[in-house]
This record gives structure tokens, C-alpha cells and sequence, in this order.
């Protein structure tokens, strides 16, 4: 344990490790220091300000994030003093700001608004006769614009490129009260983890191109989620309008991506958002699908299983939630079962400044729970081997033609490739359930529904644990069915997993 | 004063005995002078004992903060563990200051031997000399001296730098002078680390200005306590000083005087007083960033640290700008608030924005659009200004403001009631 201090902030007693900032400490006392260029995630910079308090026998206000925790510091944020330091700091920064929200993508998350909707002076006195500084729009790359009036010079931008990105192409141009971020000039801002700049931007300044205008931040519902671009498990928010996912931005998590995520994550939404969703159960009657409710699908699938033996395999995405898939292996347990995932590869992007943190090259945000369920990477072998099984299970991938003697149950979010299913069900996407993925470090981590299923659609859990003979009201209930199941899991539960995930391993009474 | 007039009877020579001496630029010129003997003796001592010898000298940082030189030595860590460096700020840039000018165009070994005595006192390998990008002449100067006393093996196992400015004010602080000799923009850092733990390439490091090293030698030559024996009013300030005085006066110029000497002395007497017909009407007595003195302030003024603080200002870095009766008082506010406001690094929110309205309020003023609230706007957003960012710049311009509308509100009014014709500001 670390040498702890104690000290006063806001009347507030609290106790913090030596070398704590000011700033971090506040929070512990419940207390937000407002602040614009300080970032947990990015060395102090000191400059914009913002968080200037009283510290009792210091004659001259001091910035909370630059300043060390002593014991017995009396700290008041809200002293007169301390508020009329404030309040000076956001006069200045609005005299040159255009003050245009009703166009401005930041607007309702914007922490100018919100500082200055605080503690900001009710008008300005800054003369309406005078010219505000004016710089056009600058195009910085692929989706970062750049509205420099809106600019409060924080340098958190910055500090990201070079500090955490360690490719300095941004920088402050000019001095006083010209000054500008500028961008190299032989360069563009495209790195893989650039679109950061945009998140860490506190007010309007740096803006996606992929959202501009897309939405207004008071019109979208926010869900904490996990990234599905990657085997890296960042954790992410949702942000949806009216059932439609917008926008993902970083979630916070020290232990997995600190403040930040890659910008293939950034942009890996799409798909949740697709249009040819299977809607309703479907059966095969002679060559034609017919729809179906979910008893009719469920005896057919229970008739398909007891008619079988032999042989089984489960070709599953590793985009499946690691409760589908313990029920999925739960299932085909009384056959001689295979189970093997497919992994599409990309690049492999890291983010420098941040250890064993990186865009990986296995686009596969499950993979690690498929192999501790005993899912296989050789895919290649189980398709192989679905040439003579009985039954071939298939999760939710479609671009798997199979080739089989046996019977295909199909469970998916779209229609599969090639139609010999004799059966397909419809299955809840990652945005429309509950769920963990493991990590490649073998983090679980949970993952929250955001919308509801389209029609008769189910999560995978629920489809296959209604096969079994205690089917799970929850993923919650069938987290902890797994957890007493299977070794990599023992000991953990998913009301405990938390918003930041556990280590698989880390629970209590796990053996060796 | 030296150079370009003789030295006045009441000047205190000591730094400025050669200005004007060619020769005494020369290695062999300045050797034939006494020089280097100061260094020689340096080397043979203890580090700590230059130290304690610089302490007790009373010897203050000249560049205008006023901190006690072998104080600062102090700082530096005891047990060394890396490289230690030493900076040498001779980015003069306050205006109306030039003695270090002066001190690098004519006595450039007196810098270079003051600066490795310093080096050895605080156990650098590595001094940086930090020389104004405008500052050509003394740039060719100390080039010159550099390469002859190198040439001359007199350092010892001291490499002495000499690092050129690209022309920024601001590289005149200290922890933006160690940015800006790193390569990097120069903004200042936030305090602490100072420099002593952390500064420049994060490696320990002291930083002196010209004048404050180029008293070393003679401290080291004749002794703490001749040099304390330089006092003239307060015994917390010993030595000599060079003022610099500029403005509206007969004879500007360098002068050299105990500190202690009366303000009002060194105006009428060793400068020449006021152009014929003219009276004081108020004075800058230590660079443009410190308050404005009225006449009344001026006369009594003593000149040491506590002298110009009990008149009201700051000694500052000695930069003297009189102003007569002609003087407007307005327009030479804003032409220094415009000054800072080109200057500021744009790190803090209250220096980047408040120098630059602070001049669009004074512009405003000058052109007869003013209003009477303004000026107590001007107060308030000075004192929003004040003590509140990572360096001084912002108080820098707050100061002059603050002090001119209170001195001399009367001017300010009258441009705002259209007593006074407007000014075109350009």
C-alpha cells in the first residue's frame, strides 16, 4: 500500500496516495474541478487554467492539476476567490468564440457549455464592435475537421498525437492570441488511433467527419459495450438515435484501452445497423423456408437432435457472446463434437504510448472465449469434418457454405450464404442483448443491450438454453451456469464482472 | 557609462570599465586587464567554497527577479549523479534593458569567465549561453571571444555553448529559454520541478543572467566582502548595477552605480535631466514590466531592491524609461500592452486573451471610443491577469495597466470625454 495522505478538499476528508493531483483527489471527495486541458489519460499541460482553487496558506490560487496532494492541504473549490478565478478564465475563452452550439456537433456535451452554464459570467463584456479571431475550416485527415474558431487552445489534441500516438503532427502555430493547432504540412492526421483527438477535443473544435451533423448529443441513447473490431476487448459506448448506432466512442478502462480506441473500432458499426436481418424462425418444408413461432422451431430443432448420432459440429463467429456459446457446446455435448471459430485477419495498428494496447491483427472480439469453451481456431478441419457429421450447428456465419450429409440448424442474425439449413433461427445481435466477450488476455467483459431485437429475434443463449433441460432466464443466470461448468470461468459471476471485467483466472477458488 | 560617454564622477565602475575599449575584447586584451586571474583562482578552490564566497557577497540575479545568486547555487543537488548544466540568459529582451547588450558587445570574456566560474561552482560540465536572435553585434562579439578563449585552454574541463534566440520574447523565462536551447517552442513550464531537479533536458541546471555573472569574477577577485562593501541604503542590497536609460532624456545610456544611488540622481544629473523646457512626468524604473513611478515616486526613489519596492515598483532588470510631459501616457500603455499581447507564448487562457482585449480596449480608447466602464474593466480584467498563469508575461502587461489608469486616470478620461483628440491607432 502505498503511503497514504490526508487532506480537506471542499470540506470533504479524504485520503489519497502521495503524489495524487489535486484534481484526482477532488473526485474522490465528489467534488469536479472544472478543467479543459487536463486529461487523465495524457501528460499535465498546466495551461488552460480552468481548474484554479484555494489552497489555504498558498497566497495565490493553484491549478488543481498540476498540483501535488500534502497532508493536511485544506482545498476550496468553491471559495469566492477561487470561483472568480474561474469565472475569469471562461470570460476570456468565449470573447473570441463564435458561441455558434445551435450548429455545433459538440452541443450538449460540450464542456465549455457546461462550465460556463456553471460558472460563467451571465453576459459578456467583451465589445460586440470588436472582430472575433476567424480561421477557416481545416480538413486534418481522413475524418478529423479542424473549426479553429471554436478553439479553446487546450492542447490535449496536441499532447495525444505526441505524447500517447508518438507521431507529432499537430502543434500550436503562431503565438497570442493568433495561435492556432496547426498540422504538419507534409503530413495529414490519419493515424489509426487519430480519430482519439476527437473525443479528447472538450469543446467543438475537432470534429468527425463519419458523425458530423448525424445527431444532436441530447438525442442519443448511451450503452456501455465492448469493441467488436478486434481480440483487444476495448471498452466502448453505444451511442444510438432512435435504434440506430451512430456512434462508438471510448469507454474508460485502465486495465484494457485507458481513454481510447483504435479508429477501425471507431467506424466498426456499421454492421449493427444492417437491413437483411432474419426476422422470424424459419423452417424448411421440401425446398421452400417457411416462417414459424418458436415452439414449432424448437421442437423441430429438438426432433432434428434426437434423431441424430455421431458426430457434431459447431462452426461459430467469434462475434457470439461466450453464454451462446457455452450453451451451443452444452448442447452438442452427448455427440462427438467439434466446435471451430473462423478469424479474419487485418493489420495490426499499436498505439505507442500505451503498453500492450493496439488495433490487433485477429479481427476477433471472442476468439479467446471460443477457446476456452473449447472452440478451435482450425476451421478449415471442422468444415472438413461437417462432411460427415450428423448434425452441423452453425452460429451466426454467413459466409460459410457448408458442406454436409447431415442436418444444418443455422442460428443467425442474417440469412446464411447458401440455404441447406434445414432450419434457420434468428438470433439477437451483440447490440440487442447481454453478454460477455473474453479478451485476448483473457479479460471477461460485459456487454450491455441497447435496443431490442428486431421481431422474434433471441439471443443465442436463450435459443439454445430452451433446448437444454434448465433453461437460463438470463445472461446473467447463464454467466453463472458457465461459471460452475467450466474451469476457465470458476469463480467469477457476472454481477461482479462489473462495467471493466475481470480476469479470467483472477476469481476466488480457481485451480491451477 | 563608458561608452558612448565618459563615465560620470558618481558612476560606481566596476562592469562597465572597459566599455568602450576595443581591446579589452581581445583574449590578450582582456588577460592584460586582470582578466581570467578570477577564473584561475575559481578552479583551484572547492566548488562549495566559490559558493559560499558568492553567498556572502550578497549578490543578487540581476535579471530581475532579484533572487540571491549563492542561494541558487545552493539548490543545485549535493550529491551529483548526472550531468549538471548551467544556462546563461542573455535573451535581453525587456524593453527598454540593454546592459547585458552592452556587457557581451564590449566585455565578452568578463560573461565567459563569470559563466565558468559558475559552472565549476555548481558542478556543470555543459554552460549554455543564451544570446537574443537580434543581438547580432554582441553575437559576433562573444563568437569571437568564445573561439579565442578556447583556443587559450582556459575552461578547463568546461564546454561553454553559445546557444542564438530566434526572436521571441518569451525565451527571455527561464523554463522557455530550456525549451527553446532543447529545440522546442519556447513556452515556459509549470513550476515545480525547477530548474534545480528538472531543467534544462531535465538534468539539473541553474540559470543566471549576464550581468549577474559578469559580477562573478570580481567577486571571486576581491573578496564577498569588498563586494558587500557596495551598499549604499539597504544591506540586502550590495554591489553594482548597470541601469539602462532610455526615453525622454538628455543623455541615455548605460550608467553603473552602487545600488542605493538616488533615482532622481541619475536623471538629472548623470543623464542630463529633461530636453529644455521639459519636466518628469513619470518613470519606468526596471523594465517595461513593472509599475509606473510618478514624478513625485521618481524623485525619491532609491535605487536597490528594497528602495524601488518602497517607491512603489520594482528594480527589476534595471531598464530606466523616463517620460517627460509630453509624454501620453495612454498611448504608451497600449503600445506596451500591444507588446505583450505580440509576445505571449498562448499557453494560459488569461495572458493569450487578456493581453489581446487589454490592447483592443486601450486601441479603443485612443481612438475616442472609450467609455468610462472601460477602465474599470481594464482594472478587473488586469487583475483576472494577475497571478493566475504558468509565467509573469500576463502580469507583465497587467502591471503597467494597473499602475497607469490608477497614476494617471485623468489622461484616460480625457480621451473618453473628447477632451483629448483621438489617436489613429495603427
Amino acid at each position: 500500500m502505498a503511503d497514504l495522505v490526508n487532506l480537506t478538499i471542499d470540506e470533504v476528508q479524504v485520503s489519497v496516495p502521495k503524489g495524487t493531483l489535486v484534481i484526482e483527489a477532488a473526485k474522490q471527495a465528489g467534488v469536479l474541478v472544472p478543467h479543459y486541458c487536463y486529461h487523465p489519460g495524457l501528460p499535465v499541460a498546466g495551461v488552460c487554467r480552468m481548474c484554479l482553487v484555494e489552497i489555504e496558506k498558498t497566497p495565490k490560487l493553484q491549478i488543481a492539476c498540476a498540483t501535488q496532494v500534502a497532508e493536511g492541504m485544506v482545498v476550496k473549490t468553491r471559495s469566492g476567490q477561487a470561483k472568480s478565478g474561474r469565472t475569469g478564465v471562461l470570460e476570456l475563452l468565449l470573447i473570441n468564440h463564435p458561441l455558434d452550439c445551435p450548429i455545433c456537433d459538440q452541443a450538449g456535451e460540450c464542456e465549455l457549455q457546461d462550465f460556463t452554464f456553471q460558472e460563467g459570467r451571465p453576459s459578456t463584456r467583451y465589445s460586440p464592435t470588436y472582430p472575433k479571431r476567424f480561421n477557416p475550416v481545416e480538413d486534418f485527415g481522413p475524418d478529423v475537421l479542424y473549426v479553429p474558431n471554436r478553439c479553446i487552445l487546450c492542447t490535449r489534441c496536441v499532447r495525444f498525437m505526441e505524447d500517447v500516438a508518438k507521431e507529432p503532427v499537430l502543434n500550436v502555430s503562431e503565438r497570442g492570441d493568433r495561435a492556432f493547432i496547426g498540422v504538419h504540412p507534409d503530413a495529414q492526421l490519419d493515424h489509426p488511433w487519430s480519430g482519439n483527438v476527437v473525443d479528447l477535443c472538450p469543446v467543438g473544435s475537432l470534429l468527425s467527419k463519419d458523425f458530423l451533423h448525424k445527431a444532436r448529443a441530447w438525442e442519443l441513447d448511451k450503452t456501455a459495450s465492448v469493441c467488436t473490431g478486434c481480440s483487444q476487448g476495448c471498452n466502448v459506448t453505444l451511442d444510438l438515435r432512435d435504434d440506430t448506432v451512430v456512434r462508438i466512442r471510448p469507454r474508460a478502462n485502465v486495465e484494457v484501452n485507458r481513454y481510447f480506441i483504435c479508429d477501425h473500432g471507431r467506424g466498426h458499426y456499421r454492421w449493427m445497423n444492417r437491413g437483411d436481418r432474419v426476422e422470424a424462425p424459419l423452417v424448411k418444408d421440401g425446398t421452400d423456408l417457411r416462417a414459424v413461432d418458436w415452439d414449432e422451431a424448437l421442437d423441430r430443432v429438438r426432433t432434428i437432435l434426437q434423431g441424430a448420432g455421431g458426430s457434431a459440429v459447431a462452426l461459430v463467429s467469434p462475434k457470439a457472446s461466450t453464454e451462446g456459446l457455452y450453451y451451443a457446446r452444452k448442447l452438442l455435448a452427448r455427440f462427438n463434437w467439434t466446435g471451430a471459430f473462423q478469424v479474419v485477419m487485418g493489420e495490426e495498428a499499436p498505439l505507442s504510448g500505451v503498453p500492450n494496447l493496439a488495433l490487433r491483427a485477429e479481427r476477433a472480439p471472442n476468439g479467446k472465449g471460443a477457446e476456452l469453451l473449447g472452440y478451435s481456431r482450425d476451421y478449415a478441419a471442422a468444415l472438413k469434418a461437417a462432411e460427415q457429421a450428423a448434425v452441423v450447428l452453425v452460429i451466426d456465419d454467413p459466409e460459410t457454405a457448408v458442406k454436409t450429409s447431415g442436418q444444418v440448424i443455422y442460428l443467425g442474425t442474417a440469412a446464411p450464404a447458401s440455404l441447406n439449413a434445414s432450419i434457420i433461427l434468428p438470433m439477437a445481435s451483440m447490440v440487442e442483448e447481454d453478454g460477455t466477450y473474453v479478451n485476448r488476455d483473457g479479460r471477461v467483459q460485459r456487454y450491455f443491450q441497447a435496443r431490442g431485437t428486431p421481431a422474434m429475434a433471441r439471443p443465442a443463449w436463450w435459443v439454445l438454453g430452451q433446448l437444454t433441460d434448465a433453461a437460463p432466464e438470463s445472461a446473467s443466470a447463464a454467466f453463472d451456469v458457465m461459471a460452475g461448468d467450466v474451469d476457465a470461468f470458476r469463480g467469477m459471476s457476472y454481477a461482479t464482472l462489473g462495467l471493466t471485467g475481470q480476469r479470467t483466472g483472477a476469481g476466488a477458488g480457481v485451480p491451477a | 557609462m563608458g561608452y558612448p560617454q565618459k563615465p560620470h564622477p558618481k558612476e560606481t565602475v566596476v562592469l562597465s570599465e572597459y566599455f568602450g575599449d576595443p581591446e579589452a575584447r581581445t583574449y590578450r586584451g582582456w588577460v592584460k586587464r586582470g582578466g581570467y586571474e578570477a577564473l584561475k583562482k575559481a578552479l583551484g578552490m572547492d566548488p562549495n567554497a566559490v559558493t559560499e564566497e558568492v553567498k556572502n557577497s550578497g549578490l543578487r540575479g540581476r535579471g530581475g527577479a532579484g533572487f540571491p545568486t549563492g542561494l541558487k547555487w545552493t539548490f543545485m543537488p549535493k550529491e551529483k549523479k548526472g550531468p549538471h548544466y548551467l544556462c546563461v540568459n542573455a535573451d535581453e529582451s525587456e524593453p527598454g534593458t540593454f546592459k547585458d547588450r552592452e556587457i557581451m558587445r564590449w566585455t565578452p570574456h568578463a560573461l565567459l569567465e563569470g559563466t565558468a566560474i559558475a559552472a565549476h561552482a555548481i558542478r556543470a560540465e555543459v554552460a549554455y549561453i543564451y544570446i537574443r536572435g537580434e543581438f547580432t553585434e554582441p553575437w559576433t562579439v562573444m563568437t569571437q571571444a568564445l573561439a579565442e578563449a578556447n583556443a587559450a585552454k582556459v575552461f578547463g574541463n568546461i564546454t561553454i555553448h553559445l546557444h542564438r534566440g530566434a526572436g521571441a520574447y518569451i525565451c527571455g523565462e527561464e523554463t522557455a529559454l530550456m525549451n527553446s536551447i532543447e529545440g522546442k517552442r519556447g513556452n515556459p513550464r509549470i513550476k515545480p520541478p525547477f530548474p534545480a531537479v528538472a531543467g534544462v533536458f531535465g538534468k539539473p541546471t541553474t540559470i543566471n543572467n549576464v550581468e549577474t555573472l559578469a559580477a562573478v569574477p570580481h567577486i571571486i577577485k576581491r573578496g564577498a566582502d569588498w563586494y558587500k562593501s557596495l551598499c549604499l541604503s539597504s544591506p540586502k542590497s550590495t554591489g553594482t548595477k548597470l541601469f539602462s536609460v532610455c526615453g525622454h532624456i538628455q543623455k541615455p545610456g548605460n550608467v553603473e552605480v552602487t545600488l542605493g544611488f538616488p533615482l532622481k540622481d541619475v536623471i538629472y544629473e548623470m543623464c542630463g535631466g529633461m530636453r529644455p523646457g521639459r519636466t518628469l512626468k513619470a518613470c519606468i524604473p526596471g523594465g517595461s514590466s513593472v509599475p509606473i513611478l510618478t514624478r513625485e515616486e521618481t524623485e525619491k526613489c532609491l535605487l536597490d531592491y528594497e528602495g524601488v519596492a518602497a517607491a512603489g515598483s520594482l528594480l527589476g532588470s534595471g531598464g530606466v524609461i523616463v517620460f517627460d510631459d509630453s509624454a501620453d501616457m495612454v498611448y504608451q500603455i497600449m503600445r506596451l500592452a500591444r507588446f505583450y499581447a505580440h509576445e505571449s507564448c498562448a499557453q494560459c487562457t488569461q495572458c493569450r486573451e487578456g493581453t489581446a482585449w487589454t490592447t483592443k480596449i486601450m486601441e479603443r480608447i485612443l481612438a475616442g471610443k472609450g467609455q468610462m466602464k472601460d477602465l474599470d474593466l481594464l482594472l478587473d480584467l488586469s487583475e483576472n491577469m494577475t497571478g493566475k498563469t504558468i509565467c509573469v508575461l500576463s502580469d507583465s502587461c497587467a502591471t503597467p495597466v494597473i499602475s497607469g489608469i490608477t497614476k494617471f486616470r485623468s489622461e484616460f478620461e480625457d480621451y473618453i470625454t473628447g477632451k483629448k483628440r483621438p489617436v489613429m491607432v495603427a
